[in-house]
């Protein structure tokens, strides 16, 4: 069954430059889509245009369909009806993505509240559960801390708990352990994989980074320049890149890896 | 202790009671007007028309503070100038945060046009100078401590609305306001849940800015005999009235600019002690 069905999505700014240029993907439900670009290929607007959040000024245009409901052009309302419930995001930048003057366990609870209906003690067990769901240690510390007092990797975990309290069928991560040490990001690349496993959600996986995007998805889609230059298998896209673009992209990310095999060889 | 400890240690504890020790002194001598203020709703030492001490009195004898040059208690005046002084100062602020929030952060929220629209409103309505505000306030109404405080609290809010209108504009663009909107959450809660917290903290030590700058507006306004009107004494029109004796009796004129002087700057200090403590990134620093 289709989750998320993108056509001809384009985004142009109020001066009439166009940054996302008739993009069309689709993702099933359990699926796992990669969407590589570097930063300004429009990979971060394409997100936001999926759940209706364009930066004022930007409009959408074409058609994004997420669980049968059309984004582009509804109404407020609705928009907040599916936001969450259909997809909810998990951001690049955990620091900036939590309310610094916020409790954690609070920021959770606001999701959880609205989609459970959960009140009082239950709220409050059900935001540890959701804390624990992550590996954070220590919970009840973590809910009462305010995101400068914990660490970067146990805000991204916090940001995904936030994610995943709203139990939505589609996680869109956007870029989500770029911001993390190396050693943080695989720890939180394989927490995300046995969530979304357990979970049988669909991930839109944004990333820059082709080996990050080999690990988590099934299928991948190159964008350059808000245009969709390459799409296919992830196994293809990165062991037999077709387009010019995919090639630098796949050869630099080779270059770098070789570098690390001379070192660690000699 | 090694220099670099001294250069990195040493500092952080001595600014941490520095912050404090502004907080603390701000509410002694805020409070100290405040309990005077309270006082007087209960217990005068005389009547506010009692002029049964004869003109200008010295201190001591009966009247702490001797009397005016009609006679009556100089004490009694500056402790019903205090409550005339906090409630010009509350109420004014309560106008200007009720208009002023609102009107800000709906400016916040305006689009193109009507976004510039607004800025602009905002910019000539300070740019009007308040005493003619308070003027034509006084002119329409009648000279009393609501028209004063109206007047204040209108011109205020317009100071008030202008920085609310930055501040929700700022934390708007924040990724936890996009973060929480892709969420689910609607517009309303995400006002009250994020903007309204997160724009506090500067929000409220702007807010005792303004009461001390509402304390000295209705001072002024009252000098020119535009505030409360007698036997209510201000601590403005006492100031007025005491102009003119000022070298046979300096009483009359020094003690409520004192009073006056202790109150505003007792409000600022506490703004600037607030400004530390309700911010708990530093507050997490700090401990």
């Amino acid at each position: 069954m289709t989750l998320l069905d993108v056509r001809g999505l384009t985004v142009r700014t109020a001066d009439g430059r166009t940054l996302v240029d008739d993009l069309s993907f689709t993702v099933g439900s359990g699926e796992r889509l990669g969407l590589i670009g570097e930063s300004g290929s429009g990979k971060s607007l394409t997100t936001l245009a999926i759940l209706g959040l364009l930066p004022t000024g930007m409009t959408a245009s074409g058609s994004v369909e997420l669980a049968g409901t059309q984004i582009v052009g509804a109404p407020e309302k609705r928009l907040t009806a599916v936001r969450g419930r259909d997809a909810a995001v998990v951001f690049q930048e955990p620091l900036t993505a939590l309310d610094p003057l916020m409790r954690v366990g609070r920021q959770i609870a606001g999701p959880l509240a609205r989609r459970t209906g959960l009140r009082g003690p239950a709220l409050r067990s059900a935001v540890l559960d959701g804390l624990e769901q992550v590996r954070l240690p220590d919970p009840e510390r973590v809910a009462r801390a305010f995101p400068h007092e914990i660490s970067g990797g146990q805000r991204q975990r916090v940001a995904l708990a936030m994610a995943l309290a709203c139990a939505p069928a589609l996680l869109i991560a956007d870029e989500p352990t770029t911001a993390l040490d190396v050693s943080v990001q695989a720890e939180i690349l394989t927490l995300l994989d046995t969530l979304v496993a357990e979970r049988e959600m669909a991930v839109l996986f944004v990333s820059h980074d082709l080996a990050v995007v080999a690990r988590v998805t099934d299928r991948a889609l190159v964008l350059k320049d808000g245009r969709c230059v390459e799409e296919g298998p992830v196994l293809d896209v990165v062991g037999a890149p077709r387009a010019p673009y995919t090639k630098t992209l796949v050869d630099g990310a080779r270059t770098l890896q070789a570098a690390l095999d001379l070192r660690s060889s000699r | 202790m090694t220099p670099a400890d001294l250069l990195t240690r040493a500092p952080a504890p001595a600014r941490r009671r520095g912050r404090s020790v502004t907080l603390a002194v701000g509410v002694t001598l805020a409070g100290l007007i405040a309990l005077l203020a309270l006082v007087s709703l209960v217990w005068l030492p005389y009547a506010t028309d009692d002029t049964s001490g004869g003109r200008l009195a010295p201190p001591g004898d009966g009247h702490l503070l001797g009397t005016d040059k009609l006679g009556r208690d100089l004490f009694t005046q500056l402790m019903t100038g205090s409550r005339i002084a906090v409630e010009a100062g509350l109420g004014s602020v309560a106008i200007a945060a009720l208009i002023g929030v609102t009107l800000g952060v709906l400016a916040a929220f305006a689009q193109g046009w009507l976004d510039d629209t607004l800025a602009a409103f905002l910019d000539i309505l300070i740019a009007f100078p308040t005493l003619l505000l308070a003027m034509l306030v006084v002119a329409a109404r009648s000279a009393t401590l609501g028209s004063a405080v109206l007047a204040i609290g209108l011109a205020q809010s317009a100071v008030v609305a202008r920085l609310v209108r930055i501040l929700v504009k700022r934390v708007l663009a924040e990724d936890y306001v996009t973060a929480a909107r892709t969420s689910g959450t609607s517009w309303p809660r995400t006002v009250a849940g994020h903007v309204l917290p997160n724009i506090w903290p500067t929000l409220v030590v702007n807010l005792a800015l303004q009461f001390g700058l509402a304390v000295l507006a209705e001072a002024g306004l009252s000098y020119l005999g535009l505030g409360a009107p007698p036997p209510n004494a201000s601590w403005g029109r006492m100031l007025q009235e005491a102009q003119a004796t000022f070298t046979t009796a300096p009483a009359g004129a020094l003690a409520p600019g004192v009073l006056l002087v202790l109150l505003v700057v007792g409000v600022n200090l506490i703004a600037d002690g607030l400004r530390d403590t309700l911010d708990p990134a530093t507050r997490g620093r700090r401990s």
